[in-house]
């Protein structure tokens, strides 16, 4: 017969226990998703983040907008309807951090991108109130007033692929053309920052002459979500698990 | 011997000002200031005591010269991170129903204020609490004095280091966005080896203790330090763009960060909210009610059942994502699984009570701690009910969720926790007896009904809003926009900033209670006086 008090007079013995126990469903769990090749999705057009979206998205994560708004589209016919296409694994396998989030305070935003203009989400972040009177969002108006910082953006590509997210030697290089090109539509860059980055949108996103603002870099971003995979040819049937 | 702190501490000072010499931005550069003088201030604190360890050593005659001081200390930052991280909590609901309130500025809208009310109450309270219970708790069943001479002191003043580079980046913007942990990776280092320096003092208090089994209550709190050392490890290993900025790209990305989080992050409730809290139910509920535990059998099948199935929960906060349905199924069964650890422990504390109900009626701590495991149960039930799909489907990103963290955080941690303070605040303090009991009776009711005005708005306003996302009219369009759904949580969120409110008053009535207690001071109020029921005299008609 098994006698507890042993473990009960060993706390080395106890911490080992302890260990074995709460190791057990992490190693089950987790461990295999890094190898099962069926966690992922094969799609075509998923790209990493051009820099200048980059920046947008570390906006995003700075002023806790996961808090509010979800990027995950569940597979249920309301959802499917409000906000389109159900989400797939393959379009956050870049994410450093995935931005699932938790809460629908605001609406899901995957597939935010292109559904609105430009114009909307700069007066939308600046006084949301100004176009949807129900809202209960923060107004961003300084994000229109501050200019980007990027002088470190190769960093932050560096750090990203030392992560694993494929940016290559020349996309580092470019990283800040590449950056300045995406707000300045035409700029000589555009057609290296496309080339780089396939289907990357350069436009004045806060149409405010000068450099880049956060403003910008957010809409960048907020445009992109979502916009990666082309849905008309992409067939469920090819990933049933 | 005890001067060699200075080493460590002169090294954090050179470390911090290399940071703050290099910074690539103000945060850092203000992080690195605070690191040095947390060295500096540290080494002419230990000068000024004249290496003193925690209190002067007394003889005790036939006793154990404990060191309480670290425990006072904990008392304080306690009772100080409590009202703080409730009354954020109280900003941010008022936010939810009046967004004027966001003052359109950076450092005070939602997204950032809403990390430091979660990290504030969980980590800068809960740790709080569960640092101070856990050295009073090991010292006083093992008869021995907390080991590792500076280290205690080291371990709390390290932690309120961390808790300060916390909750001031999240409101400068620094956050990883992990819920739950989101600061950046310098600050976690810190936390790291402040934490192995915790483990090390717990254990080597146990080492020292003087009875050859280890009380119940220690194995919750060890569990609970290695678990969360582990978990917080793995879930924020990290890239740092540069060795002096503040940002830091997480190791994992997508589906495989999403599930390595939410095993922290339900873990976070798991071992930080629940194991380690239910060490401080093992040791103060028999304590107050001066009875012992229910069942030793059942403490042994509770403790291994309840920290081998947690751990295993994670995926339900995944369900229908893109997480594989393995997982998630997986998640969901060991979930419903989990209740039964979980209502075994709510039986084992409140039988504890057997033979001492009556003194629920006088004694108000104990009724704070009794009501504490009947909302545990509660929550605990509410639990595998929301991590089953199909009910999942409905409450997942509304405010159910919110509420029902919210029935286990005020009902369950923190009543425990009031609990906990009220045992220990006459007694650290060397008081007769703590300055008011009718006041802590009155913290009880506003606290009560603050979470019955928080958890009923919550639920009414999550599946309502649940619902109507759902809703199709008779032609088969949807039948609400999203906006129209957050204009029908306006008088949701009043209610449930009105139950805040009254949380944090408890919260400030139970702050003047321990202050006065520290000051010697003792309540001119009528006594709590166990009245027998009066003898029934005329016959039954």
């Amino acid at each position: 017969m098994f006698d507890h008090s042993k473990i009960e007079k060993n706390s080395i013995l106890m911490l080992i226990g302890i260990l074995i126990v709460v190791s057990i469903g992490g190693l089950v769990e987790i461990a295999p998703l890094f190898y099962l090749e069926s966690t992922i999705e094969k799609v075509k057009g998923v790209r990493p983040y051009t820099p200048l979206e980059l920046a947008g998205r570390n906006i995003y994560i700075r002023e806790g907008c996961y808090n509010c708004h979800s990027q995950m589209v569940r597979p249920f016919r309301d959802e499917v309807e409000r906000y389109g296409h159900y989400s797939l694994a393959a379009e956050s396998m870049y994410d450093h951090p995935f931005q699932w989030g938790s809460k629908r305070t605001g609406p899901d935003l995957a597939r935010v991108g292109a559904k609105y203009s430009d114009e909307w989400h700069k007066t939308h972040l600046i006084d949301p109130r100004a176009l949807v009177p129900e809202s209960v969002m923060p107004g961003y108006p300084f994000l229109a007033e501050t200019t980007l910082r990027y002088k470190d953006i190769e960093d932050h590509l560096i750090a990203n692929k030392m992560v694993g997210v494929p940016y290559d030697d020349d996309m580092i290089a470019a990283a800040r053309a590449d950056l300045e090109a995406q707000v300045d539509p035409d700029s000589d860059g555009v057609e290296g920052l496309q080339a780089r980055y396939p289907g990357a949108q350069a436009r004045n996103f806060d149409a405010q002459p000068g450099l880049p603002t956060e403003m910008d870099a957010l809409i960048a971003y907020l445009q992109v979500l979502g916009t990666m995979v082309d849905f008309k040819a992409y067939k469920a049937e090819d990933n049933y698990r | 011997m005890t001067f060699l702190v200075f080493l460590p501490l002169g090294l954090i000072s050179l470390l911090g000002l290399s940071l703050a010499a290099g910074a690539d931005d103000a945060v850092m550069y203000g992080h690195g200031l605070l690191m040095a003088a947390f060295g500096f201030l540290g080494v002419f604190w230990v000068i000024s005591r004249d290496g003193d360890i925690g209190g002067p050593a007394k003889a005790v005659p036939g006793g154990v010269n404990y060191n309480d001081a670290v425990i006072r200390a904990g008392l304080i930052a306690s009772t100080f991170w409590g009202v703080v991280g409730f009354s954020v909590g109280l900003v941010i609901a008022l936010q939810l129903a009046f967004p004027v309130l966001n003052l359109d500025l950076p450092w005070t809208s939602f997204g950032r204020l809403r990390p430091l009310h979660t990290s504030a109450v969980i980590f800068a309270f809960g740790g709080n609490v569960l640092m101070m219970t856990s050295f009073h708790v090991v010292q006083r069943t093992c008869q021995a004095r907390l080991a590792g001479g500076w280290a205690p002191w080291f371990v709390f003043w390290g932690y309120q280091l961390f808790l300060l580079m916390a909750a001031s980046g999240y409101v400068l913007g620094v956050t990883q966005s992990k819920e739950y942990a989101e600061p950046e990776w310098y600050a976690d280092l810190w936390l790291t080896v402040v934490w192995v320096v915790y483990l090390l003092v717990f254990l080597g208090t146990l080492w020292r203790r003087k009875e050859p089994h280890i009380y119940v209550a220690n194995w919750f709190y060890l569990a609970f330090i290695v678990t969360i050392a582990m978990l917080h490890i793995i879930n924020n290993l990290a890239m740092p763009v540069t060795l002096t900025s503040t940002k830091s790209y997480v190791l994992f990305a997508g589906v495989q960060d999403a599930l390595t989080q939410w095993w922290y992050g339900h873990n976070a409730v798991g071992f930080f909210l629940t194991a380690g809290f239910l060490g401080i139910m093992y040791y103060y509920v028999p304590k107050q009610a001066e009875r012992p535990i229910y069942s030793y059998r059942l403490s042994i099948v509770h403790f291994w059942s309840l920290i081998f199935i947690y751990i295993w929960a994670g995926p339900h906060h995944l369900h229908y994502t893109a997480l594989p349905d393995w997982a998630q199924t997986l998640g969901m069964t060991f979930s419903i699984m989990l209740w039964m650890p979980s209502w075994g422990g709510m039986i084992n504390g409140l039988m504890t009570l057997s033979g001492a109900w009556d003194k629920l009626r006088t004694d108000p701590i104990l009724r704070l701690l009794a009501i504490s495991i009947a909302f545990y149960g509660m929550s605990t039930f509410e639990g595998p009910l929301m991590s089953i799909k199909a009910v999942n489907g409905l409450s997942h990103y509304t405010d159910w969720t919110i509420g029902h963290v919210h029935s286990g955080a005020l009902g369950w941690v923190g009543m425990v926790s009031f609990g906990a303070i009220y045992f220990l605040a006459p007694r650290m303090f060397a008081s007769e007896k703590l300055y008011s009991l009718r006041l802590v009776s009155a913290h009880f009711w506003l606290a009560t009904v603050g979470i019955v005005l928080y958890a009923s708005a919550m639920w009414v306003s999550g599946i309502m809003q649940g619902l109507m996302w759902r809703a199709y009219d008779s032609l088969g369009f949807l039948e609400y926009s999203f906006a129209e759904t957050v204009e029908a949580m306006h008088p949701f969120y009043v209610i449930r900033a009105l139950g805040g409110l009254l949380y944090v008053i408890g919260g400030f009535v139970m702050a003047w209670n321990v202050y006065q207690t520290a000051k010697g001071r003792i309540r001119d109020e009528r006594p709590y006086e166990s009245t027998p029921a009066a003898p029934q005299t005329a016959p039954a008609e």
